[in-house]
């Protein structure tokens, strides 16, 4: 599109209607915006805004057992609250895909973000996630495409996590 | 107060074939496996909380079917907000059924919240599920039984029961990968 803004998410949105992937859930972070709203214009993609992360998970499976591909966009402090509905797609074998903005890394502000974004990558591969991850904005659509294909080829569960380096840590100012 | 066992028989026996039945984990599931073995049936045996999320995505991938959710007041309580989500994001062919028994039975039944202060029902509702009611006795068949297959959902129905342990009936395989490719081949996708 001429005139449009060059946006990473934008590789993100072009895997998802490569792949057929018609349902998009998510607890919104800022870093998922841009592709929320593709995805909310967008009327072969149902957006799901959800409660916790973890039901994600549920639906995800759920979608797929009907015929549909699924992907859950969280925010790092997301992903512990996901442990044991993993157990869903891993005994099921349901492909399950993720995308996690990560937080608690890079420049961050919010002491409190770190100790979820430290165990982000621990938690999931604890939890038989294949996990990939993204520093550099030109790497983003081969990356989600690559992690899709694992998910949805051999029937695995896999992650995305989008660095805050990439992303770009947000400065609070106090008043 | 409901006998839960030949109440889900009941359902079941007389099931048309537009139904796919989900139930969540624990007694829910033992309840369906009762009914006979079926390949449009699929038995959560773990996952607490995943139950009612896993049925809306299947609802809103299947319009077409009607799809019943059995499960328990625990595994309701565990995921209250995913009845939000379900409100929020309308499927017309989703009935749960919550079988209320107001105590977690297989670990030796201890009070849930529903046997204090906590009504479903009435979460359901403020949740924006008006299509949401309490049956205590087993003449209100017939109105669940419109609920499912004709009413426009979604649709939470408390089911009040006995809290009574009964028998574990297992499913036709524990393996998840199997019980899933079983149900997944009655759908169309």
């Amino acid at each position: 599109m001429e005139g449009a803004i060059k946006d990473w998410r934008n590789d993100i949105y072009k895997v998802f209607k490569e792949l057929d992937i018609t349902m998009v859930s998510h607890v919104p972070d800022a870093g998922h915006t841009p592709l929320i709203n593709l995805c909310e214009k967008d009327n072969e993609i149902d957006v799901v805004t959800l409660t916790t992360e973890q039901d994600g998970v549920g639906l995800s499976c759920g979608a797929f057992a009907g015929g549909r591909k699924s992907a859950l966009l969280m925010q790092s402090s997301g992903v512990g609250n996901c442990i044991n509905a993993l157990a869903l797609p891993n005994i099921c074998r349901i492909p399950f895909l993720t995308l996690v903005s990560m937080r608690g890394e890079w420049g961050e502000f919010v002491p409190w973000q770190v100790p979820m974004g430290l165990g982000t990558p621990k938690v999931l591969e604890a939890m038989d996630v294949k996990v990939f991850r993204t520093d550099y904005k030109e790497e983003v659509g081969s990356t989600v495409d690559a992690a899709a294909r694992f998910a949805f080829n051999t029937n695995r569960s896999a992650a995305v996590l989008l660095s805050q380096k990439m992303i770009g840590a947000k400065q609070f100012k106090n008043g | 107060m409901i006998e839960r066992r030949p109440f889900v028989q009941k359902i079941l026996k007389n099931r048309q074939s537009n139904l796919r039945v989900v139930s969540g984990l624990g007694t829910s599931t033992w309840d369906l496996m009762s009914g006979g073995d079926d390949k449009a049936n699929f038995g959560f045996i773990g996952a607490m909380g995943q139950a009612i999320p896993f049925a809306l995505g299947l609802a809103m991938a299947q319009p077409d079917l009607r799809i019943l959710l059995f499960t328990g007041d625990g595994d309701t309580l565990m995921s209250l907000g995913s009845i939000a989500t379900v409100a929020n994001h309308p499927v017309t062919n989703l009935t749960i059924v919550v079988m209320d028994n107001e105590s977690y039975v297989e670990t030796g039944s201890q009070p849930t919240a529903t046997a204090g202060k906590t009504d479903i029902e009435i979460v359901a509702k403020g949740s924006g599920i008006s299509n949401s009611y309490t049956i205590k006795n087993e003449k209100d068949y017939d109105r669940l039984i419109k609920t499912i297959y004709e009413e426009e959902g979604p649709s939470l129905v408390v089911a009040k029961c006995q809290a009574k342990a009964t028998p574990l009936v297992f499913p036709h395989s524990f393996d998840g990968s199997v019980s899933i490719n079983r149900f997944m081949s009655t759908l169309k996708s």
